[in-house]
């Protein structure tokens, strides 16, 4: 036991350094980790698939797709696992780390086009580079899914529309017989130049173990 | 500058002299004519009318003056219209205010009518008692705050604003309160006779924070929205915590002795107050909600609701001696979202301005009376204690924040840089209330004269020097902003795509945070509070409605443009080509022209905009909604005048403005100005709803527009079916129209459809089924034979109207 508690010690001190958590913060999503995978070393889409919590998410799939993203793990690969260790869960959790005090702006800046590119990676399905009009259309409508009454007429027309204001903002002046192919990640930061990414694209990883602490709840 | 400014007032002065005069003159010339030539002994002289007592002596007076019987009303209109003139005022000259905060300039004046008041020893009005204070002027600020408090990031920041606002007054009230009650014990002040309760008592009132000047400066350089919500939330619940510690200490400081159970019983009152406060807030902010649900057919009193509720609210809290800014406040915010997607646009629109207008009224005036007062009280002045009143103030502010951020800062996901800690302490000024307060003390504290004079002191100085030098400072440390205008359907599209990421993430880590929370909270927010408080109550995603405003918003941009209104005047080099074009003898359209036109409408479909104005400002309206009755009415007009047909009419009024494309891009024809032909578009304005005038920061579902407008693509050309060219367009319109014919039980389907012939659409929907397979993208693409319908269009107008102008579309200002 003393041997495996350093082991992983030590193999949560690399991972600190790989995705910049705190040594607790590492220990309390393994925890969550092996809880979720069945104290596998693996995690599969299945598992994710199970939790109770994410079921009523309009976007369930996209978040899950993106922990089984290549792109997402910092590597230089594309295309899709079908299951990830510890530490690819990890380099994924990585992107909703909030920045501290210390936090340069040239840091704040690169966090910044990670986060984006994870969206972009969200929105991009199919790996290549651009996000298309049906690419689009499918994310407005699993985000609308669940709002009710409101139909896949709306979510299309709010995609056309979302998609033309990006064509015109990038490229004010096309030609009438112009047609715009899909958004690059280029027109995407673009798009979303002035939104404040800091309050909202981030998660207050905790240093202490919440499944013990359920009691107490309704603090920040 | 400052010589603008004393002109302006110098202006201002002779207005006011002539008023005061005036008001002063007939405050005591009339009562005496009366009492000396109608002979009324024993009843009172404002009892009734005079008019007939004199009768019996003489013959019927020709003309009579009752001054006393209509004084106060009169004095008080006088009061406010004086205050409002003063505001007036500081807009003439438009840069005053931006360098110098409102407040100061109402002090100002304020000031200068107390001299002249001085001088005449015309006596000020006693309109601030207690009474007066708390039950006619408090309400209406208050309410004003809750009700424009942007909600999202204000539960974003629950925690934080709480904290400033509770722990922060606290520690405020009882480190200054201490420290003056060390400072009172050197004889050397000569103010030994103050006592800790007293001190105490004072503190409170200073404590309270007043940042409506740092808060305005706030939104113009646009700062954070963290740092923004801090400050506005902790300026709101401030005053709550400082009423409720200044009604103990109050009660408190006419205790002879204060024993350990009345401190553990003041605790205890304090959070059954501040509490109490809240629950009432709750209760009758759903009761509002509720009633609003029936509303429906008596919508000219349908605001009325909203101000009985909240008042009604205060009283109560009042009744039973718990928070009663607390009660409006909560109330405010509990029944906003609901009231608003119940009442119809137009009542919202009421309900906003009447808040505002109330409220800023409220706390003109008492800034004003800060200034009258000021010369006309007797003052008491002690250097030692104001001084160091001045001091410890500024000294504990600092410290406060200083201290309360580390504690708060681990508990933050973004934690306050020192930047942020700075304009935190520095935006603490002081204003109304606190004046308000200390002129409202009982006669009985010894020293209030002191007390009011060290109030007016510490908000002279806070107001004056940290108002005005905040904005040169906050811009110098470039403190983290904010953009906030950002209303994009993608901005949009990414918030809730990121707000539903990281609630899932969190499920997916098993941690609880705001997100969490929010999500549990919409989900029972849609299934069971909107079934009950809300008529229509399906639930609408965030990114509809904003859709729903952007399309709306767009297509009476367009039209604007065609008529030309908001948008800058017309170039030279439009005015150029109006001359050649009127110059060249009619001619038909142009193939190109045509297809320029189209191209244009159709890019335009949905436009970004920008737009200037961010936060809903303590005194300014959010301003989207401001002229759209107008531009409804053109809307509607230029959807007529669109209409194949009506180019015959002739009539081109002078004011009519032209507008040109872009050089090169002339594209002549001729539209009648809008607001010309309107016949049958009341029907149309009562219609065809506004877009809900949501405040700057979204909450998700929240729109009034709900259900008003179909969700379609600009309907201006749906009138034009003939035209080949459109029935992209007009078939999406038709695809919007059935949706909504068949989704939404509401009636207010736009009733320029009913305008229509059944026949066109017929034709826009079998246009519609011809095209339906074709990708949505190829609106740009236009079909480049010339559509004949237009051209066919006999043209006899003698001007030529070059029509379009290319909407502002600055890419680089995005």
């Amino acid at each position: 036991m003393g041997a495996s508690q350093t082991r992983s010690d030590h193999e949560h001190q690399h991972l600190t350094d790989k995705t910049g958590f705190s040594l607790e913060q590492i220990k309390n999503l393994h925890k969550r980790f092996q809880q979720l995978s069945g104290n596998e070393e693996t995690i599969s889409k299945e598992d994710l698939d199970r939790i109770p919590a994410l079921a009523n998410n309009p976007i369930k799939k996209q978040i899950i797709g993106a922990f089984f993203d290549k792109r997402n793990q910092h590597q230089d690969e594309v295309g899709s696992c079908d299951e990830i260790g510890f530490e690819q869960f990890l380099m994924v959790m990585s992107h909703f780390r909030p920045p501290t005090l210390k936090t340069t702006d040239e840091e704040k800046e690169a966090m910044r086009k990670e986060k984006l590119r994870f969206l972009f990676n969200m929105h991009d399905t199919d790996n290549d580079g651009t996000i298309t009009l049906e690419e689009y259309r499918k994310v407005v409508e699993e985000l609308l899914s669940k709002s009710g009454a409101i139909g896949q007429e709306a979510a299309k027309a709010i995609a056309d529309a979302a998609m033309l204001e990006v064509a015109s903002t990038n490229v004010p002046h096309m030609a009438p017989d112009d047609f715009y192919e899909g958004i690059t990640f280029e027109h995407f930061e673009q798009i979303l130049k002035g939104l404040e990414m800091e309050s909202r694209m981030h998660i207050r990883f905790l240093d202490v173990d919440t499944t013990t602490m359920r009691c107490g709840k309704s603090t920040s | 500058m400052d010589l603008h400014f004393f002109r302006r007032a110098g202006g201002l002065l002779l207005v006011f002299t002539l008023l005061s005069l005036l008001h002063g003159s007939r405050g005591e010339v009339p009562t005496r004519p009366i009492s000396a030539v109608t002979i009324l002994p024993p009843v009172k002289p404002d009892d009734g009318p005079q008019a007939f007592p004199n009768a019996d002596k003489a013959n019927l007076p020709v003309f009579t003056m009752d001054y006393p019987r209509i004084q106060i009303p009169f004095e008080i209109t006088l009061w406010v219209l004086l205050a409002s003139f003063a505001k007036i005022g500081f807009h003439v000259y438009h840069k005053i205010t931006i360098w110098v905060p409102e407040s100061c300039l109402l002090i100002s004046i304020g000031l200068i009518v107390g001299g002249i008041m001085f001088s005449v020893h015309e006596e000020p009005p006693a309109v601030l008692s207690s009474n007066v204070f708390f039950l006619y002027m408090l309400p209406p600020i208050v309410l004003d705050s809750g009700y424009f408090m942007p909600t999202r990031p204000f539960f974003e920041n629950i925690g934080t604003v709480l904290w400033f606002a509770v722990v922060g007054t606290l520690w405020n009230s009882i480190g200054i309160g201490m420290s003056l009650f060390a400072i009172c014990q050197i004889e050397a002040f000569g103010v030994q006779d103050i006592n800790l309760q007293e001190n105490l008592l004072f503190a409170t009132i200073i404590s309270a924070v007043d940042p409506v000047a740092v808060l305005s400066v706030f939104e113009d350089v646009s700062v954070n929205e963290q740092l923004y919500i801090v400050v506005f939330g902790e300026c709101l619940f401030n005053d709550a915590v400082t009423v409720v510690l200044y009604n103990m200490f109050n009660f408190v400081a006419e205790m002879p002795v204060v024993e350990p159970v009345d401190v553990f019983l003041g605790v205890a009152r304090f959070f059954v107050v501040g509490l109490g406060g809240m629950g009432f807030g709750v209760l009758f902010g759903f009761v509002a909600a509720f009633t609003t649900r029936f509303t429906s057919r008596v919508r000219e009193i349908e605001p009325l609701f909203i101000f009985m509720y909240s008042y009604l609210a205060y009283l109560v809290a009042e009744l039973f001696a718990i928070s009663s800014i607390m009660a409006i406040v909560t109330c405010a915010l509990t029944m906003k979202y609901y009231v608003e997607e119940n009442v119809s646009q137009r009542s919202c629109t009421t309900i906003r301005h009447v808040v505002k207008m109330l409220g800023s009224i409220s706390e003109t005036l008492i800034f004003f009376f800060l200034g009258v007062v000021t010369i006309t009280t007797e003052h008491e002045w002690n250097w030692g204690y104001i001084l160091f009143t001045l001091l410890f103030a500024f000294i504990w502010r600092g410290l406060g924040v200083l201290v309360l951020t580390q504690i708060i800062n681990p508990f933050r996901t973004i934690p306050f840089n020192m930047k942020d800690q700075f304009g935190l302490a520095y935006g603490g000024l002081r204003g109304a209330i606190s004046f308000a307060l200390v002129f409202t003390l009982p006669d009985n504290i010894g020293r209030k004269q002191l007390f009011v004079t060290a109030t007016i002191a510490i908000i002279l100085f806070t107001v004056f020097l940290q108002g005005i030098s905040i904005r040169p400072l906050i811009e110098y440390i470039n403190v983290r902003r904010t953009n906030r205008n950002l209303d994009t359907i993608n901005v949009e599209v990414h918030c809730r795509l990121m707000e539903h990421t990281i609630a899932g993430i969190e499920d997916l880590c098993g941690q609880w945070s705001h997100f969490y929370w929010k999500d549990k909270f919409m989900k029972f927010n849609n299934r069971i509070l909107r079934r009950i408080l809300i008529r229509d109550n399906r639930a609408e995603s965030s990114i509809v409605a904003l859709y729903k405003k952007l399309e709306l918003q767009n297509a009476m941009e367009i039209l604007d443009t065609v008529t030309g209104d908001i948008s800058a005047a017309p170039s030279i080099v439009s005015l150029y080509e109006e001359k050649k074009s009127a110059a060249k003898p009619k001619k038909k359209f142009k193939a190109a022209d045509l297809k320029n036109m189209h191209d244009i409408l159709s890019k335009n479909m949905y436009k970004i905009r920008q737009r200037t104005v961010a936060f809903t400002g303590k005194h300014a309206l959010p301003n989207d909604s401001q002229t759209k009755e107008i531009l409804i009415r053109r809307h509607a007009s230029i959807r007529r005048s669109l209409r194949p047909g009506s180019f015959q009419t002739t009539v081109v009024p002078k004011s009519h403005k032209y507008f040109s494309l872009p050089a090169g891009k002339s594209l002549d024809s001729k539209f009648p100005p809008g607001r010309l032909s309107y016949t049958d578009d009341q029907e149309t304005m009562s219609e065809v709803a506004y877009p809900s005038s949501r405040s700057r920061f979204q909450q998700p579902a929240r729109s009034s527009s709900r259900a008003m407008m179909p969700l379609r693509r600009l309907d201006t050309l749906q009138e034009a079916p003939s035209v080949d060219t459109l029935n992209e367009n007009t078939g999406r319109t038709e695809r919007g129209m059935s949706r909504t014919k068949s989704s939404s039980s509401d009636s207010r389907v736009p009733a320029p459809r009913r305008h229509l012939p059944p026949s066109i659409d017929n034709e826009g929907s079998s246009v519609d089924n011809l095209r339906n397979g074709q990708h949505e993208v190829e609106e740009e693409e236009q079909p480049s034979s010339p559509p004949p319908a237009w051209v066919a269009e006999p043209r006899d107008n003698a001007a030529q109207n070059p029509l379009l102008r290319r909407p502002q579309w600055n890419p680089k200002k995005m």
